[in-house]
């Protein structure tokens, strides 16, 4: 765990002048935000705005054109060889990567596993976990999303539950850090509040760091330490939720808290 | 039909070399399909370069004019004569496994890129998103081009017979006509009905083997790849 060897008081996540390009279209500009070890942060804004952006860069499913990433005080963008930083080589990326999750909108479940092989697959071949370990593992967290007796069901059969497994998953692989990447917006409307719940739930019990892109406001505001609402690849504004959403600094968030609200 | 059973076990005689060349060049078609298509998706440029020459070199060529210089021109070059069968296997492997590498390559790159992206998420290496997570998905894409592809590759076998080796085409064509030239109809029809029963045993092994792989994904085979392979799309 990294959280052990980080120095107190050090950030977890470190986003050091971050450009992000898609060809002429800058989604990220100077970029500079730290999130604390077991702090709970939420990025709301406009589709489009680049949250989700920050989400896949710390996934390196994006790569940094500019500026650093480090996580658990190891840079994730770049990596020391003979002397000099380099840009991160693959293996580089997988090191750090292992202390990161993620939980995708759409679940990405693997339909060729059951959950028991969902669950299992990573911490065998990457952790070295024993089968006997990490379905012992599994089953418990099996039990913790409320799906215990779906071991050996196939992610088809788990209508609505395919992203508790997802987050189990995840959770599977012991993050320090977990990234949600809108995970209630694929699902149907009465599964929304249990999948929330679940995870307000993981949040108080675990010292996971979580960062959130999330369309829900309710969920933003209690689950959060802290808010960043983002607006053409900017942090337009940075505070704690109970300022954020009663008196929001910057008349964009206003507005769109106001969209967000009236819909 | 006068003289049915001479027919029929004259052109039996010929099953054996018609079998082992068809299940031998499956074999061939299957493992350098596999190489290829894995290589032209390497990151590697010279890796993707090496196997895209072998696709458009053995693709681009005349079976016949292959199956001519490995078995007659070769011996000249090296000194060393393949057996016939050895040759015939030769290359239809090559062949089919040049246009096997295209059916490889798209089935990998039809899995959708969230797949791989789950698999990133969890630490997997590359290795390991390749055989643990993209191609069981994959698989299931490839078995209706494929069934296409061995039975053009049965088809094919004929021309075993242009290097003597006795496989069902040559026992017609060498054997019985010279003999019973009148009957040359039905003895080419019988061989045509020979042709379609083995086509058919292919046809039904790999319907079960995609049903088991589209299980094995929880979901009946796709929509597409049934009409891939009825209308013969996706090989060529």
């Amino acid at each position: 765990m990294p959280s052990a060897d980080l120095p107190s008081g050090e950030p977890m996540i470190v986003f050091d002048g971050v450009e992000k390009r898609f060809g002429d279209n800058v989604v990220l500009s100077e970029l500079n935000f730290t999130v604390a070890p077991g702090e709970h942060v939420c990025l709301i804004g406009p589709s489009g705005s680049g949250k989700t952006t920050i989400l896949r860069l710390l996934m390196t499913l994006e790569k940094v054109d500019r500026g650093s990433i480090s996580v658990g005080g190891k840079s994730l963008s770049h990596m020391e060889k003979g002397g000099k930083l380099v840009p991160a080589d693959d293996k580089h990326c997988r090191e750090v990567r292992k202390h990161i999750g993620m939980v995708f909108q759409q679940f990405n479940l693997f339909p060729n596993m059951t959950v028991r092989g969902n669950l299992i697959e990573a911490p065998t071949r990457v952790l070295g976990l024993s089968k006997e370990e990490a379905t012992a593992r599994a089953q418990e967290l099996l039990d913790l999303v409320g799906l215990g007796d779906r071991m050996d069901a196939h992610p088809t059969q788990l209508s609505g539950g395919q992203q508790r497994v997802a987050i189990a998953r995840a959770l599977a692989m012991r993050p320090d850090v977990l990234l949600l990447d809108e995970v209630t917006s694929a699902l149907d409307p009465e599964l929304v509040a249990g999948v929330l719940k679940l995870l307000r739930d993981i949040g108080s019990t675990t010292d996971i760091t979580f960062l959130c892109v999330t369309h829900e406001m309710g969920f933003a505001r209690d689950f959060s330490d802290r808010v960043m609402m983002f607006d053409g690849g900017r942090v337009i504004e940075d505070a704690a939720p109970e300022k954020l959403f009663t008196e929001p600094g910057h008349e964009r968030t206003q507005a769109f808290l106001q969209a967000v609200v009236e819909r | 039909m006068e003289n049915f059973g001479t027919f029929l076990s004259v052109l039996s005689q010929g099953l054996p070399e018609t079998l082992i060349a068809t299940i031998g060049g499956i074999v061939l078609t299957i493992v350098l399909s596999f190489g290829a298509g894995l290589a032209l998706l390497s990151p590697s440029r010279t890796v993707r370069v090496i196997a895209r020459v072998y696709v458009e070199g053995l693709r681009g060529t005349s079976e016949v004019v292959q199956l001519f210089w490995i078995y007659f021109a070769l011996p000249v070059l090296v000194g060393f004569q393949l057996v016939p069968i050895w040759a015939g296997i030769l290359v239809l492997g090559l062949n089919h496994g040049a246009y096997g590498a295209e059916i490889v390559r798209g089935a990998v790159q039809s899995v959708p890129r969230a797949q791989v992206e789950g698999a990133i998420a969890l630490s997997l290496s590359p290795a390991q998103r390749m055989r643990r997570v993209i191609l069981p998905q994959a698989v299931v894409e490839m078995i209706p081009p494929f069934n296409n592809l061995f039975i053009q590759l049965l088809k094919s076998t004929a021309l075993l017979s242009f290097v003597s080796v006795n496989e069902i085409t040559r026992q017609a064509q060498q054997v019985l006509v010279p003999r019973f030239n009148a009957q040359a109809f039905q003895i080419f029809l019988l061989l045509l009905v020979m042709y379609l029963i083995l086509a058919l045993v292919i046809t039904a092994v790999m319907r079960t083997l995609e049903r088991l792989a589209a299980a094995r994904v929880g979901r009946r085979p796709s929509v597409r790849a049934r009409q891939q392979a009825a209308t013969g799309a996706g090989v060529a």
